[in-house]
Formats: C-alpha cells, sequence, structure tokens
C-alpha cells in the first residue's frame, strides 16, 4: 500500500537518504514512488513523499526514529484537483470505509505555504461526507485522524494565487522522533564548545550511519561528544577519540564528556574515550585483505565523524612542524614521561586526514559497516572539493548543507566485502595518495585557503 | 573506559604493529570502578566475533579476574549460558578503568590513565 510521508521543512538533501536508512535499520522494504527533488539546486519545495510499504506496522517502524519525518499517513487519494482526490478517494479506499463507521474521529486540513479561511475549511472538510462516518467527532486524542493536504507554491498568499497545485488525503498513523533533537538540545546540554554539532544533524547522522542497540561506533574526533551522545540514543555503544584530551576531560568535575552521557542517563552506552591522533591510532587493526569473513579482524559498526577544516579548529597531528629543529625532538625525548607533557603537534593535509579517515575505516569497519562524515566545500564550481572515495568503500548517499559562499556534505559510505573490491583500483587509490604533501596550512588545506579569501577566484 | 576497550587498543609506536608483544597493552596500577550497566545479551554476542579472546584471557587475568576459558564460546553457546553472559557483562562492560598505566610489552611506553582517559599521545621522536 502506498503512504504519504510529511516532512518538516528543514534538511531538504537529507531526508531520503534518512528513510532510506531507516528502511535497512528497520529491515523494511521501502520503495519511494515519487518525491521531487529539483536538481538544479538539489532542493525540494514540497515536503510531501509517497512510499510503498508492506505494512502500517512497517510505516510506523519505519519513521519511529526519523529525525526528519513529522509524521506518516495511509494515502487515501491524491491528485492536482479536490475533484481527483474524491475520485482516487471513492476508487482506492471503499473497502475501507467500514472500519471506521463508530470510531471517534476528526478532520483537519494542513496547508503547505497557503491558507484557507474557516468558510473554507468546514467546506473542503465536508465535501468527504460521502465518507459517512457515524462516530463521534473529537478534537482532542481521537481514534482516528483524517488528514486533507493541501501543497500551494510559494508566495500563493501575497501572489492571490486560488489553488494549491497538489491534494494528499490520508489517514494518520505515526508521527516521527521530532522531540529526539530537543531532548539532546546544545542549549540544555551541560558541556559544549565552539564546534559541537548540533543534536537535529548529530541524530540524522547517527542514523545515516545505521546506529542501532547491539552496535559499536566509533569517533576519531570526538570533542565533547556529539556524535557518540546521538549514537547512544539510538542504543549503540560508542567509542571516541581526540587528540586533545582536554576536551574530552572538560573541567574533571561535572562539565566532561562523560557528565554529558550521565545527564541523558546514557552511560551504558559509553565505551571509552581515549586521547589519540588518528593518524598514530592506537586501535588496532590488520593489514586490508581480499578474503576476511567480513567481521574477525574488525571492530566497528559504524564511524561518525566532523573532522576539523581547519578553520575555526587547526588541524593538527603528532609530529614537529620544523624537522631541523632538533631541539624540540631531543627535549622531548627528555621530558615524555613527565605527567604533564604535551607532545608537539604539525599542520596536517586536509586531503590526507580525509583519506586517513576513509582508510582507517576500510580497516575496521565489519561488512557493511557504515562511515559518516562531514566535509565543507565551496559553493563556486572552480574551488569544489570532489568526493573522497575508496576501493573498500561504497558512496551511500552525499548530503549536503548550504550557508552562503560554503556548503558542508554529510558523506556516508558502506564497508563493501573484501571479494568485490577492485584490487588494482586499490594500487592505484595507494599511488595517489603518495602526491599529498605540502607544508603550510594554506597548501595543505585548499578548504582552508579559499575560506580566507572569501571563495574569490584567483586570476 | 570499559575493560572491552582494552581489547582494541595496541601500542600506538608505528615499529611496534608488526610485533604481537604490543598487544594487548598489559594494566598496571590499574584503579577499577564498576558501573552499573543493564545487560544487553545482542550487544554481547554481536562483540564477540570482534574480540581477540586470547588478548582478552590475559587482560581477565591481569586484572584479578577469573580465568576464561581457552576457547571463546559460539555465539549459540553464549546466548544460552547465562553465566557466561553475566560474567562477560561485568567485565566487558561494567569495569572501567579509571587511573593507570597501559604498557605496551614489546617497547616498554607506558600510556598514562587519568580519570579514566588513556593517553596515546606520542612524542616526537616516536612518532
Amino acid at each position: 500500500m502506498d503512504y504519504l510521508i510529511r516532512f518538516s521543512q528543514s534538511h531538504e538533501t537529507f531526508r531520503l537518504p534518512e528513510i532510506q536508512a531507516l528502511a535497512v535499520i528497520e529491515g523494511v522494504d521501502l520503495k519511494v514512488v515519487s518525491y521531487s527533488l529539483d536538481p538544479a539546486t538539489n532542493t525540494s519545495e514540497s515536503p510531501f513523499c509517497i512510499v510503498t510499504l508492506p505494512s502500517e506496522d512497517a510505516a510506523k517502524r519505519l519513521i519511529r526514529r526519523s529525525i526528519l519525518v513529522q509524521t506518516i499517513h495511509g494515502l487515501w487519494g491524491s491528485g492536482p484537483t479536490l475533484e481527483d482526490v474524491h475520485a482516487s478517494v471513492q476508487f482506492r479506499t471503499p473497502q475501507f470505509w467500514s472500519r471506521y463507521l463508530t470510531c471517534s474521529f476528526k478532520f483537519t486540513l494542513d496547508s503547505y505555504q497557503g491558507s484557507r479561511t474557516s468558510e473554507e475549511k468546514v467546506r473542503l472538510i465536508n465535501s468527504f461526507s460521502y465518507l459517512a462516518f457515524a462516530g463521534p467527532i473529537v478534537m482532542k486524542n481521537p481514534d482516528e485522524e483524517f488528514i486533507l493536504f493541501e501543497d500551494w507554491p510559494w508566495g500563493s498568499t501575497v501572489q492571490g494565487i486560488k489553488e494549491p497545485k497538489h491534494y494528499y488525503f490520508g489517514r494518520y498513523i505515526a508521527t516521527g522522533a521530532r522531540d529526539m533533537p530537543k531532548k539532546l538540545d546544545l542549549k540544555k546540554r551541560r558541556y559544549i564548545s565552539t564546534t559541537s554539532m548540533d543534536s537535529e544533524l548529530a541524530l540524522v547522522t547517527a542514523n545515516l550511519a545505521l546506529a542501532a542497540p547491539g552496535k559499536l561506533m566509533y569517533d576519531p574526533f570526538v570533542g565533547t561528544g556529539s556524535f557518540p551522545i546521538a549514537c547512544a540514543q539510538f542504543g549503540a555503544l560508542t567509542f571516541g577519540s581526540d587528540i586533545d584530551g582536554r576536551s574530552i576531560r572538560g573541567d574533571s568535575k561535572k562539565n566532561t564528556l562523560r557528565g554529558n552521557f550521565e545527564q541523558y542517563g546514557l552511560l551504558g552506552g559509553l565505551g571509552g574515550m581515549f586521547t589519540a591522533d588518528l593518524t598514530n591510532t592506537p586501535i588496532r587493526r590488520k593489514p586490508l585483505g581480499t578474503n576476511s569473513d567480513g567481521v574477525r579482524g574488525r571492530i566497528f559498526d559504524g564511524i561518525v565523524c566532523d573532522p576539523p577544516y581547519g578553520v575555526r579548529e587547526g588541524l593538527r597531528v603528532l609530529g614537529v612542524r620544523d624537522p631541523e629543529k632538533t631541539w624540540v625532538t631531543s627535549k622531548g625525548k627528555e621530558m615524555y614521561k613527565l605527567p604533564d607533557f604535551i607532545p608537539p603537534r604539525k599542520p596536517y593535509s586536509f586531503l590526507a586526514m580525509l583519506d586517513d579517515i576513509l582508510q582507517f575505516s576500510a580497516q575496521t569497519l565489519v561488512d557493511e559497516g557504515r562511515l559518516s562524515f562531514w566535509m565543507p566545500t565551496a559553493n563556486d564550481e572552480d574551488q569544489e572539493i570532489p568526493v573522497p572515495s575508496h576501493p573498500y568503500l561504497e558512496t551511500v548517499s552525499v548530503c549536503t548543507q548550504v550557508f552562503n559562499k560554503w556548503s558542508r556534505r554529510l558523506i556516508t559510505y558502506r564497508r563493501i566485502p573484501d571479494a568485490q573490491v577492485d584490487q588494482e583500483a586499490m594500487k592505484r587509490w595507494e599511488a595517489e595518495r603518495e602526491k599529498l604533501v605540502g607544508k603550510t596550512a594554506d597548501e595543505l588545506n585548499p578548504f582552508r585557503k579559499a575560506y580566507f579569501n572569501k571563495f574569490e577566484v584567483e586570476n | 573506559m570499559k575493560v572491552l576497550t582494552l581489547n582494541f587498543l595496541s601500542c600506538a609506536v608505528k615499529t611496534c604493529k608488526s610485533s604481537s608483544d604490543s598487544f594487548p597493552l598489559h594494566p598496571k596500577e590499574a584503579e577499577l570502578a564498576k558501573d552499573d550497566v543493564e545487560i544487553n545479551p545482542q550487544l554481547l554476542v554481536n562483540v564477540l566475533p570482534r574480540i581477540d579472546w586470547a588478548a582478552l584471557r590475559t587482560t581477565s587475568t591481569e586484572l584479578g579476574f577469573p580465568t576464561l576459558p581457552d576457547q571463546p564460546p559460539t555465539a549459540e553457546e553464549l546466548e544460552a549460558d547465562e553465566k557466561m553472559l553475566q560474567e562477560l557483562h561485568t567485565l566487558l562492560m561494567e569495569m572501567q578503568i579509571v587511573e593507570g598505566k597501559l604498557v605496551c610489552g614489546h617497547c616498554g611506553h607506558e600510556y598514562a590513565i587519568r580519570e579514566g582517559i588513556a593517553n596515546f599521545l606520542l612524542p616526537s621522536h616516536l612518532v
């Protein structure tokens, strides 16, 4: 049967990838019948999407942890005019009508980008009188709610447009998890920093990475723990590391990463947090192979992160910036056992870091495990940074959040089984990786350079 | 950090990666604490194939827990064995290392753990 999804009006390009990921988590067979995404702007004007699902139960499961779905409805009819809606309701659904003859019910009108006077509302609702429901009309918590949705063009009230573009009529089934971002709202979180990911997008990221009960998730740039908290909220066991241990430790009292888990009652989902650098990671790994069983020797079901772009947070790894200064190394050799020793760090290439994340993920994700990470890019085509690739990882989705001159993308990959990997492509990938060298922060980081040049094209 | 984490960590020094002595790291002067966590059999079954069992036996003994059997249980055995589930749950999910050190059996490098957070940053001469 067909169902109507009513999305919330935000993060348009994230909508379909999110419900597709949820279909994988819930094991639901999902087919998208209609959803219009304008390829030029990559946005959709309409928050309505029609999908085919095997059952009402599947519809409930599909959206129960969705951050971007408001509600899902059994679709009774749709069309460009009200007459079309009535024709399709009368053609598709008479066999259902008797089920709702005596229950309490209400009718509502949901006009997207449009408005109706109360007389018009009554007229529209009364046009469904042929359904002949005889039960009591209850406005608060009725047994059933029937909704007529109208999809109006942008600016219809101002332009005096008289009719919506499209109508949908459906029976309410369930609501998504729109309250979850409020629960994890950064404004009420004990301990955050300047780069903490907002709770809504952190939860969407956790959904795309298929965080779920019994799964192991890892964030190599954990900061104050936004992603692990979102993953733990969905029942996963989470691990994280950061090159700056202070971000994990906080003030060592209440305002710590652990304190955040405590605040939400998620301590069971806190696996281990440690100070480490991804380029010198202590996590055990095996060299990439060609015939593993898909789990053994690997650790994580999902890796989620927002690596430092080098704009607000500098991108640094362990090592000495200037190898000529040998005294730095020799001094470190004397001092490193002191408890407050802070090892020297050097700037690092943003593109090399992305490659390191992909390589690390290929080595530590189980088959079908997912990597979801954020990366920025300029909106200008000539300065755009391409989506990084790795022969052991297949791109599942690319979602974009657009700012004025730059955007950030949430890219999700799937770890494919060894047997499906093109080993020749892997050799080429490794050869390309050797080429990424540079010295200054600008050379190392094309995004940082473009950002501080205000994204102006050089002549 | 949970004792489970220890099973995922080896020495961070690159020249140690090829040595089998660099894993598992050996806890030293470890101070333990216990969190009350609800048992999740599904999680334990999922974690089982990712655990290096020999390393876990070493860790368990070194931390003063009962010796684990030579061979890991299969997923079916584990699901059926309530006592084993409870023991593994306590060891892996409830026990936390709060303070102490983790020592590499190959190079002898000591990684400090403070407030439950281990520090794996290396000085420049080891990077």
